[in-house]
């Protein structure tokens, strides 16, 4: 992913919790970043790189003292898979919750996000189906779309309309070669981008797949927890139904500061899918700690658990991210994605500028993260910011001085500045 | 008649020649004598030329028009998503305390066969100790992938930690077990390339084999002369052989049959045809050796003649993940290539910590390794001795692995017998264990069975109870079926 010039920029070790600021280890190089140690020395940075949109990356006064209950209960590891001797009591706990919290029928869990994808997709579909998946999908699905053998067309990101000339094109001309008629079609969306920080068209796409008889599959790994009113996901936001998307996948790490992956369908597909997949009869079992923290977590934000402090953290990060994105933009940087998402790329296009902006921000003391090919086109770079709720205001304020002044710096405010402010007596104050 | 047909055409003969013989026929070009039949020859020159640029004659192209398109795709019935299931899925018993040699189920202590917790460290203090310390600093989960602020101190402690300990030069964490391996072997092998695998190798390799789209060849599960004979195959049919990476991909002891590989075999065959190995240690990583290194130890063979070691540690370490170690270019490459790696979240931290406490307490308690050797062979002795199943594993394979001794010829039925087998052995004698499920995509074909998974935990007493009660459900359910 990147020369060894700038090795430094990725894969900064920390040492404490990957919260709103966190402690960031200095590593020194002698051989011109061909090695990279570790030093003993920290500095304190705020954190806009790690995927905690609800703040529930450190420790949490109602979920941590559950995790540990659990820990002495049940043990790190059930070393075991969930068909052998790994299914707990907590663990159908879990899978009940989920599965109310998305508002589907039935779900199932699984010890790692991107396994979910890679061993479902070989289970639903096989030869002679056919997977249309959008342009910037994730790894995951692109691996687990390859594993189960079926073809794969692609449509332009983000475009219903392209879709429905795929669809009636694939349906018409059938299999390659043969011309028979496909078994099966099922499309493949994500909530958020993770790269663009857009929402999917859902209702247009749910609608162009209805009308064609295709099935439908939702990635919401960005999107569940961090965006609609209880933090349903991009459903909730966009007013979908949820009984009109067959298969819904989300994971754990993001907004519930835990680990793992779900899908939530109905019941039919959710026992056929633990009577097959792979990660589910051969996969070690989700460790009980982190099971309960989802369980906590989503308490907390249902409001379960007797205060209102999920409904603050989901109106702090709506607040937070819509603040951040419209001050960035007033201040000429480019930066995508919709309103609402927390997460916010900012265009640096010159790959020359990675290192510069990367390292300025760090000796300010604030983390960014840095995207380089191939996670996105070589003259696309960018940086990308993911906004918690546990940000304070002051610590947006710091944050957009900082990128304000490295910005100038490194030359990536494409366009023109919101004009100067003006004040009463006519002074201009810039507004930084 | 016949005067009139030839002067017709004696008048059409000298009119031709007239015209040919006219003055202006006679023209002289550049010094050349241009007769009047050069006339006639350019006119026919003219019409091939005209009739080889004439298209041939192509049935004209006819795209559907988008009502025809409407009609195909309204025709069109796709299949139900899932195909409809005949019989009800397994549903596992549901534990009530922590997965250690003993476990509650349904209100009742059972003796607990099921969870491969070779060094009995489930419950053990230091490891939660250290786990709440790690969660009180940490919290849960890691909230990113390694690249961008995932990795946590622990992670590149654990990295150390586990080198040191088998002696490589680094290691790799990965985040889960499952997917280490199915990362690992496409990040090295190509299309184009062969490889050499084990017919029992479990799913998440076969998966792995399919993703690195090389060419795979399958020899007899743990049969060397099949491993020899398809080795001296595949180098003599193929020219190029020497240009293409060769694996060989095998597991220390096999998840799918408790069987455990001949290092030291491989080893010869590899240097002999130039191969490369790739060795999952899931199940002989903190049992095998003398002081738990694994199958090099055991078989005496050193390290660095593996090219990449890759364990699971859901098993012996008590905790979750998986890593992958071997030389730093080895290690190097995963971290930039190997989608398991770079584009999923980290391990969370508590769970490291747990493995590094549980190396800790390894390197400390060698008595744990010789009381697990010791449970392994009392077992196996004992469950030798059941009429109607036979035991496929090692002797000291920490797996002890049973099948049925006549096959009632379908895998489904064997399934069903011994699935009964394991229920009564739960109810009726408060022993768990577990019979080997099989995915509808994976491809190994080795037969179905029982599974004890020993520990170092298990007491002489749940030993005994274990093989009392299978010989006496074994001898019920197969005697009556019979």
């Amino acid at each position: 992913m990147c020369p060894y010039t700038f090795k430094d920029c990725f894969g900064r070790p920390i040492s404490s919790a990957p919260d709103a600021w966190f402690d960031v280890v200095e590593r020194y190089s002698n051989d011109n970043n061909k090695t990279l140690k570790r030093s003993t020395k920290v500095s304190r940075c705020l954190n806009l790189g790690s995927y905690n949109y609800l703040g529930f990356a450190a420790a949490d006064e109602y979920c941590t003292p559950r995790v540990i209950e659990t820990l002495k209960k049940y043990s790190p590891s059930t070393c075991s898979t969930r068909v052998d001797g790994g299914t707990t009591a907590l663990h159908n706990e879990l899978e009940k919750f989920v599965a109310s919290f998305v508002r589907k029928p039935a779900a199932i869990v699984f010890g790692m996000g991107y396994v979910t994808n890679s061993a479902i997709l070989p289970v639903l579909m096989g030869k002679g189906c056919l997977i249309i998946s959008d342009s910037l999908n994730h790894n995951s699905i692109v691996n687990g779309a390859r594993g189960s053998g079926a073809v794969i067309r692609v449509f332009q990101h983000n475009i219903p309309s392209h879709l429905e000339e795929v669809l009636r094109e694939q349906i018409a001309d059938g299999q390659p070669r043969t011309h028979r008629p496909w078994k099966k079609i099922i499309v493949i969306v994500e909530g958020i981008y993770s790269m663009e920080g857009e929402l999917c068209k859902l209702p247009e796409i749910i609608a162009v797949c209805k009308k064609y008889k295709a099935y439908t599959y939702l990635d919401e790994a960005h999107s569940i927890g961090a965006v609609g009113k209880t933090g349903r996901g991009v459903c909730e936001l966009l007013g979908v139904d949820t009984a009109d998307v067959d298969i819904m996948m989300g994971t754990f790490t993001k907004s519930f500061g835990s680990c793992g992956g779900y899908i939530a369908g109905s019941e039919e597909v959710i026992k056929y899918l633990k009577y097959t997949c792979p990660a589910h009869l051969y996969g070690t079992s989700i460790s009980p700690p982190a099971a309960q923290q989802i369980i906590s977590s989503i308490r907390v934000i249902l409001g379960e658990d007797g205060s209102n402090r999920g409904a603050q953290k989901l109106a702090k990060i709506r607040e937070n991210s819509n603040f951040f994105r419209s001050e960035l933009q007033k201040m000429g940087f480019e930066v995508l994605g919709d309103n609402d998402s927390p997460v916010m790329p900012i265009m640096l296009y010159n790959p020359a500028k990675i290192p510069a902006f990367s390292r300025e921000c760090l000796k300010h003391n604030v983390a960014v993260v840095t995207v380089a090919f191939p996670a996105t086109p070589l003259l696309l770079a960018r940086a990308r910011i993911c906004i918690s709720a546990s940000h304070s205001r002051e610590d947006l304020m710091k944050a957009l001085q900082v990128i304000s002044k490295v910005g100038d710096l490194v030359g990536i405010k494409y366009f023109p500045a919101e004009p100067l402010k003006q004040y009463q007596d006519g002074k201009a104050v810039k507004y930084d | 008649m016949a005067e009139a047909v030839m002067n017709f055409l004696n008048t059409t003969l000298g009119w031709v020649t007239g015209a040919l013989d006219m003055p202006s026929a006679r023209a002289q070009v550049f010094g050349f004598q241009i007769g009047g039949h050069l006339f006639i020859e350019v006119f026919l020159l003219v019409v091939i030329l005209f009739l080889l640029s004439q298209k041939s004659y192509k049935p004209p192209k006819r795209p559907l028009t988008n009502k025809e398109i409407d009609e195909l795709c309204d025709e069109w019935v796709p299949e139900p998503l899932i195909p409809s299931l005949n019989e009800e899925p397994y549903e596992p018993p549901v534990l009530e305390s922590a997965a250690g040699p003993h476990t509650v189920i349904n209100g009742k202590e059972v003796v607990n066969f099921s969870s491969a917790n070779y060094l009995g460290l489930v419950g053990h203090k230091k490891l939660l100790d250290s786990c709440s310390s790690a969660l009180d600093k940490y919290g849960v989960g890691s909230c990113g992938p390694r690249g961008f602020y995932g990795t946590i101190d622990v992670h590149l402690d654990f990295e150390a930690r586990i080198a040191k300990f088998l002696g490589t030069p680094d290691s790799i964490l990965y985040p889960f077990g499952f997917s280490t391996m199915f990362s690992a072997i496409p990040a090295f092998s190509k299309k184009g390339d062969i490889i050499v695998a084990d017919e029992g190798v479990h799913w998440a390799i076969q998966n792995g084999l399919y993703l690195s789209r090389s060419t795979v060849v399958y020899f007899k599960h743990n049969d060397m002369k099949s491993l020899r004979e398809t080795l001296e195959n595949i180098t003599s049919k193929n020219k190029r052989i020497d240009k293409l990476r060769r694996y060989i991909v095998v597991e220390a002891v096999y998840q799918n049959s408790g069987q455990i590989a001949p290092l030291d075999e491989i080893i010869k065959l590899k240097e002999k045809y130039k191969f490369r190995v790739l060795l999952d240690e899931s199940n002989s990583f903190g049992v095998l050796g003398k002081s738990g290194r694994g199958l090099t130890e055991y078989s005496g063979v050193p390290i660095e003649e593996l090219d990449i070691v890759t364990a699971d540690m859901g098993h012996a370490l008590a905790a979750e993940g998986g890593f992958c170690t071997g030389s730093t270019r080895v290690i190097d490459h995963q971290r930039l290539s190997s989608s398991g790696y770079v584009f999923s979240a980290s391990l969370p931290p508590y769970l490291a910590s747990a493995a590094i406490t549980a190396i800790d307490i390894l390197e400390e308690n060698p008595e744990l390794l010789s009381k697990l050797k010791n449970n392994i062979s009392v077992l196996w002795k004992e469950l030798s001795k059941i009429p109607g199943l036979k035991i496929t594993s090692s002797k000291e394979s920490p797996i002890v692995y049973l099948r049925l001794e006549k096959s009632t010829g379908s895998q489904k039925d064997d399934l069903c017998l011994l699935e009964k087998i394991a229920q009564r052995a739960l109810e009726e004698d408060s022993v768990f264990v577990v019979v080997s499920h099989r995915s509808t995509l994976d491809k190994c074909r080795l037969p179905v069975g029982i599974r004890l998974f020993v520990s170092a935990g298990h007491s002489e007493s749940d030993l005994w109870r274990a093989s009392e009660s299978l010989k006496k459900v074994s001898a019920q359910v197969l005697g009556g079926h019979n």
